[in-house]
């Protein structure tokens, strides 16, 4: 098997997953970007000047926190939280914003497009781009519009464009077909910030490396505290880079044990869900092949889960081949439960989490019960929930 | 060529030898783009089989893909229609095996993205478009950086694989996009998505000069080309005009299955009829 940090190869593969499937008006772009990528990676201006940022305006790092009243709750394995949702804009999006709009305006590109589903990425897009002075467009789908509205009038009040796109189900992956002709059309000034480990190469080995902070983190934070590595680490899955990104800085450590949670949306057996792993096959999407949720003609089907940041079909290629070599585990967690457990964390932790969040927390109510309590299990808290206020009263038939 | 003599058991392929007959004509070839099962099944099979005699010279099939990222909304609704008139790639093969049953000249050539051929299987896929009489794919996303997975294997099989070379694809490049082309290089004459914009005469002139002196290939011209006028003037400098939006857009507008048979058939007409006078106009 291949280092795992040699990974992906220069065409952008993790085994069989990833690539640059591209039109050839984006190829020469792609290219452009995986080369100044590179250089930056390991210009110590570029790196300083991302750790400037990350500390000072991200607010890195992180805490890790020990969830304690969860904890007792369970009985079982010890819980920490990382709280990426007190970073700036609320989730871990920012991490990967920052980065990107630094090599953005090292590639003297001063437009900015996104695609964005909850609208955390969107979010963190125009803040970066409002402290940067660029132009900024954010794609989203209408039905993520509808659910989402806190979130899109933040955008707005950040000086992006939100753009509604009403092809398909509007969610996600019509958001990012959107980007990617918005990218087409204006190939000269324009820089598409990509919110998760997908697209074509270099986004997912790139955001995966910006969002490598929360798992570099978490280990210092670990051998402090508990003066060892954790047991477990527990991530929900859109795209995959909260994931990605706890995960990655672990890999090579094999007594540390990873699961990345999918959304189950109605349950698997139902079709609806968003579980590409569990549920869907490899094929090619959005510049990259990875696990699809499509039908037997290769036609993409749509996504769903209450959660509008894991409504994709897709999932990042680093994951697919991960779960192909069985390196993580991967699982899903149904709407209802993950209801069920943001329920239990607001009320236990004092925290709100993000729908997306509460599926990881979901699964480790699953596992946590079940596990010695000298088990160490750390879950990415990957944001705060104060935009799914309206989605979680409608789904429990409450109002405010 | 060995690998298409070996495959079909003719020395050059339709769609070479369709270029070298209307070389000979001394004008320019229209190539006409519809979608497959556009805007259901039984109508896209007759607005195909009319094509050719309503001046046609090569016709490009669309694939429908739920995630056609690179089209315009014209395209995208055409592809929409024809899923869900119960559009798939067993279908299409289909359609092409009919029309070979009355036309062996006219070159057809499947249009589409990657994921419903990958699906299907390359090697499954491939014999069965070879069989069915088709004559070259054009797949957006597989760039030449991904020639093995499609690319390589369509050549064996004797089928021409059609590469678009666009605006940003620089002289650098050029040759990388040309490598393993084979039939024709298509020019998209803007940067953007199919239906949008268009290029100034000067501009694609231009850019055919440059793409001749890196290829003997016969240039197609596409991308915005909507109204005779502007075939024609396209198909001064370019071997062959693309007109796709603006037929897809005529099934749209279309009353009845009927009118949009008709449609199609009488904007090509005109097509054809600008293509066929340009240079003699010029
Ligand atoms: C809080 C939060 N967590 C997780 C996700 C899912 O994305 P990813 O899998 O890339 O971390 C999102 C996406 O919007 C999000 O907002």
């Amino acid at each position: 098997m291949t280092a795992l940090s040699a990974l992906p190869d220069p065409q952008g593969f993790f085994g069989d997953f990833g690539g640059q499937f591209v039109a050839e008006t984006l190829m020469p772009l792609i290219l452009e970007l995986q080369g100044c990528y590179e250089a930056a990676k390991d210009d110590p201006a570029f790196r300083e000047e991302l750790a400037y940022f990350q500390r000072d305006y991200v607010g890195r790092p992180s805490p890790l926190y020990f969830a304690e009243r969860l904890t007792e709750h369970f009985g079982g394995a010890k819980i920490y939280f990382k709280r990426e949702e007190l970073n700036h804009t609320g989730a871990h999006k920012i991490n990967n914003c920052i980065g990107q709009i630094l090599l953005a305006k090292r590639m003297g590109k001063n437009r900015i497009i996104a695609e964005t589903g909850a609208g955390m990425h969107g979010v963190a897009t125009a803040t970066v781009a409002a402290r940067f002075g660029m132009k900024c467009v954010v794609y989203m789908g209408a039905t993520d519009i509808d659910r989402q509205q806190a979130n899109v009038f933040r955008m707005r009040l950040l000086g992006a464009e939100v753009i509604p796109v009403e092809s398909g189900m509007g969610t996600l992956k019509d958001a990012m077909n959107e980007a990617l002709r918005d990218w087409v059309t204006n190939v000269d000034d324009t820089f598409y910030i990509i919110g998760t480990v997908a697209g074509p190469h270099p986004y997912p080995a790139m955001v995966r490396d910006f969002q490598a902070v929360i798992g570099h983190e978490t280990r210092d934070q670990m051998l402090e505290k508990e003066q060892r590595l954790p047991d477990s680490l527990v991530a929900c899955i859109g795209g995959g880079s909260n994931a990605m990104g706890l995960f990655h800085p672990f890999l090579k450590d094999e007594s540390v044990h990873m699961i990345g949670v999918e959304a189950g949306g109605h349950g698997i057996s139902t079709g609806e869900h968003a579980a590409s792993l569990n549920g869907g096959e490899p094929g090619v999407l959005h510049g990259n092949r990875t696990y699809l949720l499509q039908n037997v003609d290769g036609q993409i089907q749509d996504a769903h889960s209450i959660s509008a940041g894991l409504d994709y079909p897709g999932i990042g290629p680093e994951h697919a081949y991960l779960h192909s070599t069985k390196r993580v585990e991967y699982v899903s967690i149904t709407d209802q439960e993950a209801i069920d457990a943001f329920q239990l964390c607001c009320r236990k932790e004092g925290i709100i989490p993000a729908l997306e969040t509460a599926h990881a927390l979901a699964e480790i109510a699953k596992r946590a019960p079940e596990l010695p309590k000298d088990h160490l299990m750390v879950v990415n808290l990957s944001g705060r929930g104060d935009k799914d206020m309206t989605s979680v009263a409608e789904y429990l038939g409450d109002s405010f | 060529m060995t690998a298409q003599a070996n495959a079909t058991d003719v020395s050059i392929s339709r769609i070479t030898q369709r270029f070298e007959d209307l070389k000979a004509e001394g004008r320019s070839a229209l190539v006409t783009f519809v979608t497959a099962g556009d805007p259901d099944p039984e109508t896209s099979q007759a607005i195909l089989d009319g094509l050719p005699a309503a001046g046609a010279d090569i016709i490009e099939l669309g694939m429908p893909f739920t995630d056609p990222m690179a089209d315009g909304p014209a395209i995208q609704k055409g592809a929409q229609r024809a899923l869900k008139a119960g559009q798939n790639q067993r279908k299409t093969l289909e359609m092409v095996r009919r029309f070979r049953a009355h036309d062996q000249d006219t070159p057809i050539v499947l249009m589409g993205y990657y994921n419903p051929i990958y699906r299907y299987g390359v090697e499954a896929f491939l014999n069965d478009a070879a069989e069915a009489g088709i004559d070259g794919l054009i797949v957006v996303d597989l760039p030449p950086e991904h020639d093995g997975e499609l690319c390589l294997p369509a050549a064996e099989k004797g089928l021409n694989f059609i590469r678009l070379a666009t605006p940003t694809t620089d002289d650098a490049r050029l040759p990388k996009v040309l490598e393993n082309t084979s039939g024709f290089l298509y020019y998209v004459s803007v940067a953007g998505v199919t239906g949008a914009g268009s290029a100034s005469s000067e501009a694609v002139e231009k850019a055919v000069e440059r793409l001749k002196l890196h290829s003997t290939l016969p240039v197609a011209v596409g991308f915005g080309i909507k109204t005779p006028e502007h075939a024609a003037m396209v198909a001064r400098s370019a071997d062959a005009v693309v007109v796709g939006s603006a037929l897809v857009n005529t099934i749209e507008q279309a009353e009845s299955p009927q009118a949009a048979i008709e449609g199609v058939h009488s904007l090509t007409h005109a097509l054809a009829q600008g293509v066929r006078t340009a240079r003699q106009a010029g």
